[in-house]
């Protein structure tokens, strides 16, 4: 008698789906490695051209500032969710655990367009910060805050908290809450329960939440390019310049194969920057 | 309990940091609400004169009603694949070891962290060197690929909570493997497969970057239709959308919360 039945029946359409998806991921490597010719959707012989010619600043750039953005949205993000992502699990109003997990999820299933417009409107300078600002008279004039770094970081950290509040959250929700009630009984105060014991034990949640933050960062697109407005430019919006303006496919691929090379280096080394910190809160 | 003027405002300032902190997620959705209902075609804010007519034009725009039924049409067709492919993938590496198990998992599992610009590249690459049009079947298949993870995760996180012993007592009484999976185990998974399917069905919707590379004009979803028209125009016809978009989804997922609980989807019930 068989004793797997339906094994191929249930691989088979996942393995063709694997298939397609590598051999996407193998057409972006074939082309990365070939020649532009300028006019033309065909692409010309083998060459390491393409990797080359991100070593000029303007590409260099783009991937420092990409790096750079993609670092202070996680941080500003996790400083913001952990203390929601604390209340969602701790607090005792059951209608008040229902108004953050609605309020904090459902800008994870609007898009990044939807989000990225509203940010437009608070940010532009007819704005809603801009015109608050003058009305309080803190400002005379409006003071640019579209097309700049910091205001593309202000939309990213809001499109990423939803997903950083739920790992927090999730790993919040698993510590064993004795441990804090033990220490509290050896005259512990609050302050030092929290730094000592559920922030070290929360570890994995932060990393888990960090590295997902910086990854989605990297690959946003709608945000860096609307409310960047081309000023600011990243990995992201450079390829999409180079596809769609100048249809040099072949330098669009290498810089996609550089830029998830290195997304994927970064949250390594975030993982294992973090494994003795997780070792020590004793989870695997 | 005694409270000491220390945790007092410990507490105290910890409530207001998350009233803080919640208005910084709401303040763009409420701006957004203010400016829909904005008479002018400048985005002014705040609004001099009230009027609805950027509901009516959101609804009258030919290109918004044409990326509302492709985004449909893509969404159906691409999470009800996904869902077959992928809790049909997840049973089998729930239930069975096989060559090339931890490879295929990895494999679909990767577009969790690959961009979805360098998905949208490929398979745009890919469809030009093969001949494949820029047609349904190509943003179709890009969306599979996107959300098959969380199809994936969905029901395997079912069939771990899933009693192995009722399919034993059908086994025992004579039901053939077929049987056993179509009366047992397929209705006991139906929460996780409904939850993984909607699940996966709102991120197709709203998916975007990838779908602004594999689309063409045919076939632009309504995320693509509402990116191109910020770059044409600056009235707010799409805030009036977003409220729209806002309004559904955050109805959809309170009722959603209160049916299914989403603290147990999302794994974040305190114990």
């Amino acid at each position: 008698m068989n004793t797997r039945p339906f094994l191929g029946w249930f691989v088979s359409p996942a393995g063709l789906v694997a298939v397609g998806l590598i051999a996407a991921m193998l057409a972006v490597f074939q082309y990365s490695v070939r020649a532009y010719i300028p006019g033309s959707l065909e692409v010309g012989g083998f060459t390491l051209q393409n990797f080359a010619a991100m070593l000029r600043p303007l590409y260099a750039l783009a991937f420092w500032n990409t790096v750079l953005l993609c670092f202070e949205t996680a941080v500003f993000t996790l400083i913001l969710a952990y203390p929601l992502a604390y209340a969602l699990v701790r607090t005792n109003s059951s209608a008040l655990r229902s108004f953050i997990l609605v309020v904090s999820v459902t800008p994870l299933f609007l898009g990044e367009v939807v989000r990225t417009y509203s940010w437009m409107i608070v940010l532009g300078n007819k704005g809603f910060l801009n015109t608050l600002l003058l009305q309080l008279g803190l400002l005379d004039r409006p003071m640019q805050m579209m097309f700049t770094a910091g205001g593309v970081v202000a939309a990213l950290v809001h499109v990423t908290m939803p997903i950083m509040v739920i790992m927090l959250a999730a790993a919040l929700s698993h510590i064993d809450r004795n441990y804090e009630k033990a220490a509290e009984s050896l005259g512990a105060g609050p302050v030092r329960v929290f730094l000592t014991i559920t922030l070290p034990l929360s570890m994995p949640g932060i990393v888990a939440g960090f590295s997902t933050a910086f990854a989605w960062t990297f690959s946003a697109f709608a945000t860096p390019q609307l409310i960047g407005g081309g000023r600011v430019s990243t990995v992201s919006t450079l390829i999409y310049q180079l596809g769609f303006s100048s249809f040099n496919f072949p330098f669009a691929a290498s810089l996609s194969i550089i830029g998830l090379a290195l997304s994927l280096a970064v949250i390594a080394l975030l993982k294992k920057a973090a494994s003795p910190l997780e070792r020590m809160a004793g989870t695997t | 309990m005694k409270r000491s003027p220390g945790t007092l405002l410990l507490r105290w300032s910890g409530r207001i940091l998350i009233a803080a902190i919640l208005l910084f997620v709401l303040l763009p959705g409420i701006v957004v609400a203010v400016s829909a209902f904005n008479d002018r075609a400048i985005l002014l804010f705040p609004p001099q004169s009230w009027s609805l007519r950027w509901f009516w034009r959101a609804f009258s725009y030919p290109d918004f009603a044409k990326g509302f039924w492709n985004g449909l049409t893509v969404t159906v067709w691409a999470s009800s694949i996904a869902l077959v492919v992928g809790s049909a993938f997840a049973f089998a590496i729930h239930r069975y070891k096989f060559r090339l198990r931890n490879l295929l998992e990895g494999i679909l599992l990767s577009p969790l962290i690959i961009p979805h610009y360098t998905i949208g590249l490929g398979v745009l690459i890919l469809a030009s060197q093969t001949n494949v049009g820029r047609g349904f079947p190509l943003v179709i298949f890009a969306h599979v690929v996107m959300v098959l993870p969380f199809v994936m995760r969905s029901t395997y996180i079912s069939l771990e909570n899933l009693d192995i012993r009722l399919e034993l007592a059908a086994s025992s009484l004579g039901a053939t493997p077929l049987r056993i999976l179509f009366t047992v185990t397929i209705p006991l998974l139906i929460p996780g497969l409904l939850s993984g399917w909607l699940f996966a069905a709102i991120l197709s919707f709203n998916e975007f970057t990838a779908t602004l590379f594999v689309s063409s004009q045919a076939t632009q979803t309504l995320p693509v239709a509402m990116y191109n028209y910020v770059r044409e125009f600056a009235d707010p016809t799409l805030a009036a959308l977003s409220v729209i978009y806002i309004v559904v989804t955050a109805t959809l997922l309170t009722i959603a919360n209160s049916f299914l609980g989403l603290g147990k989807i999302l794994n974040v019930d305190a114990h």
